[in-house]
């Protein structure tokens, strides 16, 4: 038998194997949400034990992307969020051939708007400015909006002199706005700097991922900065660094403990201290506790 | 004025023999002095700082380097800056502000770089604290676009009063190369990613990122190298003796509002 025939050999029991077991499948009809797969470290955890851990992997650690309303009521006091800016629309400022389609569509899937939602809210009776941007939306890219929302967030802030908690995710700038989604970057960061000139107080939680141009402007400029276990944050993609250099990267490269290391980082929290450790910076700083 | 296609601008910005801030430098600044290092990790190749006579201006000059060689282009790594060239930059824009000198910065690069210690020493950092603080920096800062304005790495040094653009400059969120093969996973369609990317001087007025196109000779700069030097010059010095006129807040609000009003959204 010459060695072309021996894989086919293989190939055909795996198709077999591929036939029996869907097969199979469909006879018992297991749940499709029954399991997760850690896109970490590959295990496979039960949908439910998954749950109960806020999406955090109990065999890595690693902290898994969220919805922003997830986000929203695992941090927030209940019934204390009010949204701001809910209504901003993205146009399609260079024409990008079907750039309307894909906002629609993503408007449909994630029911929101645009990659972030803003609004004021107590932490644990903390009153603050809180920003979450969903990666779910087109990677949570910034165009307008996303530049926009954060912009009014910050001069929201300042006015009020509220402190601004971002938790945020992000591939980068939007590609689609061409020159535009560059400027929200010097947008941001200058909003940034006016509501810290006024004396206030920003932290920034980096979640999974938060890459590209919004690490290189408003996600790096906190006065804190926290970032969840395991979660990837850095300025370049690893596969453009790759190519660069031309050797194999360490796993943890970009990591949170990679930038742990770097010190780029504050201080790295778990999903189920965020809210204490938030409302402890807020105490810290003087903020007054809310009493309902 | 100008017909060219976006990619045939690229070709001009990326001959050979296109000047680079080594050329423009000696016509443009009399006296001009290099200082180096960021006072922190080191000194990066890739941008050039210093004071210089605009005039009988002192400024500070902040500059991307493109070297014309390969052993040039090994010191000046392609004009690919590392976190200590936009530290040793933002270092140097804030002397200036102590002494109260008018910034010059010369943008040419493809962006930031991008490699495993770039990112140890926190890149992504370093290009968010000069746009931070170069938004309130209480000295005029004005800004021209050489050749490539390369994303983050160009932004680093135009968050600005104005900003100009050689006329067959660029100025882009992502290179042609990289959009190209997101869209299509085919990086060699950059020509058609160019186009769509709308990324030459007159676009960029058009959004109201760019105030002024500096004109340059008929078929590139590289052909009189002077004439353009002269050209850039001309608009240096006007700009900068207008913006020393205004009061230094009302330059910072107007600073602030260039940026702030820039977004194209519904409500």
């Amino acid at each position: 038998m010459n060695i072309e025939d021996m894989f086919k050999v293989v190939k055909a029991r795996f198709t077999d194997d591929n036939h029996a077991s869907s097969q199979k499948e469909k006879d018992v009809e297991i749940p499709q949400d029954l399991l997760v797969k850690c896109p970490r470290c590959g295990s496979v955890i039960y949908s439910e034990e998954f749950e109960n851990a806020m999406k955090v992997c109990p065999k890595c650690g690693y902290h898994a992307r969220l919805t922003w309303q997830e986000r929203l009521d695992m941090t927030v006091d209940s019934n204390s969020f009010k949204e701001l800016d809910a209504d901003l629309v993205s146009l399609n400022p260079i024409g990008f051939p079907r750039y309307e389609e894909k906002i629609a569509k993503m408007n449909e899937q994630c029911d929101m708007k645009e990659a972030i939602v803003t609004g004021e809210c107590t932490i644990r009776g903390y009153r603050c400015v809180l920003g979450i941007m969903d990666s779910h939306f087109m990677m949570a890219s910034m165009g307008s909006v996303v530049g926009e929302k954060i912009t009014r967030a910050f001069e929201y802030a300042a006015e009020k002199r509220l402190p601004v908690i971002m938790f945020t995710a992000s591939g980068g700038a939007r590609m689609q706005e061409g020159i535009i989604s560059l400027m929200q970057m010097a947008k941001t960061s200058g909003a940034v700097k006016r509501h810290s000139d006024a004396g206030g107080l920003y932290v920034t939680v980096l979640t999974d991922p938060t890459t590209g141009g919004v690490q290189a402007s408003f996600a790096s400029l906190g006065d804190i900065l926290i970032a969840e276990p395991k979660v990837l944050i850095g300025f370049a993609g690893r596969r453009v660094i790759q190519n660069t250099v031309r050797t194999r990267l360490p796993d943890d490269f970009q990591s949170a403990e990679f930038q742990m290391e770097s010190g780029l980082l504050d201080m790295i929290v778990e999903r189920g201290m965020m809210r204490k450790t938030l409302s402890n910076i807020l105490k810290l700083h003087g903020f007054p506790k809310e009493v309902h | 004025m100008n017909n060219l296609t976006t990619w045939e601008r690229m070709e001009l910005i990326h001959n050979k023999n296109r000047p680079t801030v080594n050329d423009y430098i000696p016509s443009l600044f009399t006296r001009f002095m290099e200082f180096h290092g960021d006072r922190m990790c080191g000194d990066d190749g890739a941008i050039i700082g210093g004071i210089g006579f605009l005039s009988d201006t002192p400024v500070t000059v902040l500059a991307q380097v493109k070297g014309k060689t390969l052993d040039e282009n090994k010191r000046t790594n392609f004009a690919m800056p590392h976190p200590e060239g936009y530290r040793k930059a933002l270092r140097l824009a804030k002397q200036a502000e102590k002494f109260h000198r008018p910034v010059v910065c010369l943008v040419d690069t493809p962006g930031a770089y991008c490699g495993v210690e770039a990112e140890k020493r926190c890149q992504g950092e370093a290009i968010a604290r000069n746009l931070y603080e170069f938004m309130t920096l209480k000295t005029p800062v004005v800004t021209v676009i050489l050749g490539e304005g390369g994303s983050g790495g160009a932004l680093a040094l135009a968050v600005c009063d104005e900003l100009a653009m050689l006329q067959n400059s660029i100025y882009s969120v992502i290179s042609p190369r990289s959009a190209a093969s997101i869209l299509w996973k085919d990086p060699t369609k950059e020509k058609e990613a160019a186009e769509i990317l709308k990324i030459t001087a007159e676009d960029l007025v058009r959004f109201g990122v760019c105030d002024k196109i500096i004109s340059e000779p008929e078929g590139g700069a590289h052909l009189q190298p002077d004439m353009a030097a002269d050209s850039i010059y001309e608009y240096l010095i006007d700009a900068v003796t207008r913006l020393k006129k205004t009061e230094i807040n009302q330059l910072l609000e107007r600073r602030y509002k260039k940026f702030r009003k820039i977004g194209m959204f519904t409500e």
